[in-house]
């Protein structure tokens, strides 16, 4: 099993949701965080005071899946959530070691 | 004139009719009008609705959410501080007999002001003191934008009694009490030298004596919550009709075009200081319409019972170019932490509007002229003059002594919360509470 954990733009969250639901993902979780990368920052003025803020408001998409669909659903990410300006966001993929519903005590692939 | 005369006869008739039955309707109604009674309570709501909530709406969106609390806190105890000095012996060294300088002590405690008493205009005594002391209460609480996020809650209590006493009660009383300025015949009608110059030069010196906050101006402390500001904002352009139109002391035409003009000009420093910020940041902010009016409505002030829409256009558009200018110059060149400036936008609108109402108030000048000078001034040189001894007596009159308040307070018992105090934030440091529980 894979953890792919997307951090996109947050109005590219809802085209994301709908690509992974067409796939037949069944559930992801989302975050709003916050962070930088090449985009970096940008300038608020108030009253002629000029801040610069650094960190950027992003979503944050996990999904748990099944080592044979992490390309799959890495791929949709990556279109649904492209815009092809900087700022973009990134994929991280790791392992996931172990995964239980809570309901039934399933594990595994089972409870994905 | 006629509602009086027809009041007058009205009244002996009721006296003979009704005299041993009603003696104090008699009384109350000697000499009192309606229609002004009316407007100046409604007016008095309106001057209080600016501090409670206006003012401190619009202050507390624009600290950060830290101190939210400490804001709307401070507003608060000014008003109920101020009113109950006000009734100790603020309104009568204001207002009360005395000399050129300062009022007496004859109506402390509201001696000898009864429901009876009548102030000018047929306005009961009780109404123009209440008037009045929401002028006192908003004036204090202006300054609270200097020092905001910094200063130890006891030591505002003490400064603003102490500054409400010394500064405030002396330029009430030579303006508008009878004392020197007033007999020199110079023009405020509603406060530029009392109320915006004073809470103006006092914020700067504050701000000057306190230091700037920690991290200023490299660390960002950008306001917490706009919506609300914006809000404030509302409340105090509504709540000026009260302050402007409520000085001419009457229901007449004086409101009236006092009413105007300030609305007016509210919008041009809307507009201007929109279209500066536009042209010199790329955008134009809620933030700097907002301020903006302000601004415009600070700087009309002074003038607003004595010139007209024409005028009252040009001095809006001043003010909101020249109130941007003194903004940006004290954050960015002299970076002093004004921090809600309060000096560039009323003390230099209060200073701008005290000189523009000796230009304005002439009736030489076609589309733009007011209503006259003041009672034996002849021309505009000589009542510019006058206006700008007005100016620099209150401002050098409200440095000196807002600096030596300061100085004795934080000898005694210290002006600034400890460092880490202020970094936590003074609603938990000072008030062991939160603005916004999430």
């Amino acid at each position: 099993m894979k953890m792919v954990t997307a951090i996109i733009k947050p109005f590219k969250l809802d085209d994301v949701r709908e690509a992974l639901s067409e796939i037949g993902v069944q559930g992801i979780t989302v975050t709003e965080v916050k962070g930088f990368g090449r985009q970096k920052g940008h300038t608020e003025i108030y009253r002629g005071a000029e801040y610069v803020v650094d960190f950027l408001p992003k979503v944050k998409v996990e999904v748990a899946v099944s080592e044979d669909r992490v390309e799959e659903v890495v791929d949709v990410i990556v279109r649904a959530a492209n815009t092809n300006q900087i700022g973009d966001g990134k994929i991280f993929v790791s392992a996931l070691e172990q995964t239980v519903r809570i309901r039934t005590g399933e594990t595994g692939q089972e409870a994905l | 004139m006629t509602t009086q005369k027809y009041l007058g006869r009205s009244r002996s008739l009721l006296s003979i009719m009704l005299l041993s039955a009603l003696p104090s309707l008699t009384l109350a109604q000697d000499g009192l009008n309606g229609a002004n009674t009316a407007w100046i309570l409604t007016a008095t709501a309106l001057v209080l609705f600016m501090t409670l909530p206006g003012l401190s709406f619009f202050y507390a969106g624009i600290v950060r959410s830290k101190n939210v609390l400490s804001v709307l806190m401070q507003c608060f105890a000014i008003t109920c501080m101020v009113s109950i000095l006000w009734l100790v012996y603020v309104y009568s060294l204001a207002f009360g007999e005395g000399n050129d300088w300062i009022g007496g002590l004859g109506k402390a405690f509201f001696a000898g002001v009864s429901k009876d008493s009548m102030a000018d205009n047929g306005i009961p005594e009780t109404v123009f003191s209440m008037f009045q002391l929401t002028f006192a209460i908003i004036t204090p609480a202006l300054i609270v934008g200097a020092f905001a996020e910094r200063m130890k809650f006891s030591a505002m209590l003490l400064f603003s009694g102490i500054w409400l006493t010394l500064v405030y009660a002396p330029v009430a009383h030579w303006v508008w009490g009878g004392g020197w300025l007033q007999k020199m015949g110079l023009l405020d009608f509603a406060g530029g030298t009392v109320v915006h110059i004073t809470a103006g030069v006092a914020a700067l010196v504050a701000a000057l004596v306190m230091g700037n906050r920690h991290g200023f101006p490299r660390t960002a402390m950008p306001p917490h919550n706009l919506t609300m500001t914006v809000a404030g904002a509302g409340m105090l352009w509504v709540g000026w009709f009260g302050f402007n139109a409520g000085s001419a002391l009457a229901a007449n035409g004086d409101a009236g075009m006092a009413m105007l003009v300030t609305h007016i000009s509210a919008a041009a420093g809307s507009i201007a200081w929109m279209i500066a910020e536009w042209i010199r940041y790329g955008k134009p902010s809620v933030l700097g319409i907002v301020t903006g009016m302000v601004a415009g409505l600070g700087t009309i002030t002074p003038a607003s019972g004595f010139v007209g829409p024409a005028g009252a256009l040009i001095i809006g558009f001043t003010a909101g170019i020249v109130c941007f200018l003194a903004t940006n110059v004290l954050k960015r060149v002299l970076k002093i932490d004004d921090s809600l400036d309060v000096f560039p936008v009323h003390g230099v609108g209060g200073i701008l509007g005290t000189l523009l109402a000796g230009i304005f108030a002439s009736t030489q000048l076609g589309i733009f002229s007011g209503q006259g000078f003041a009672k034996g001034v002849t021309s505009m040189g000589q009542q510019f003059g006058i206006q700008f001894i007005g100016v620099i007596s209150t401002m050098i009159y409200t440095a000196i002594v807002t600096f030596i308040i300061l100085k004795v307070i934080d000898v005694i018992i210290g002006l600034r919360v400890t460092k880490e105090d202020e970094i936590q934030g003074l609603d938990i440091s000072l008030h062991e509470e939160r603005g916004y529980i999430i």
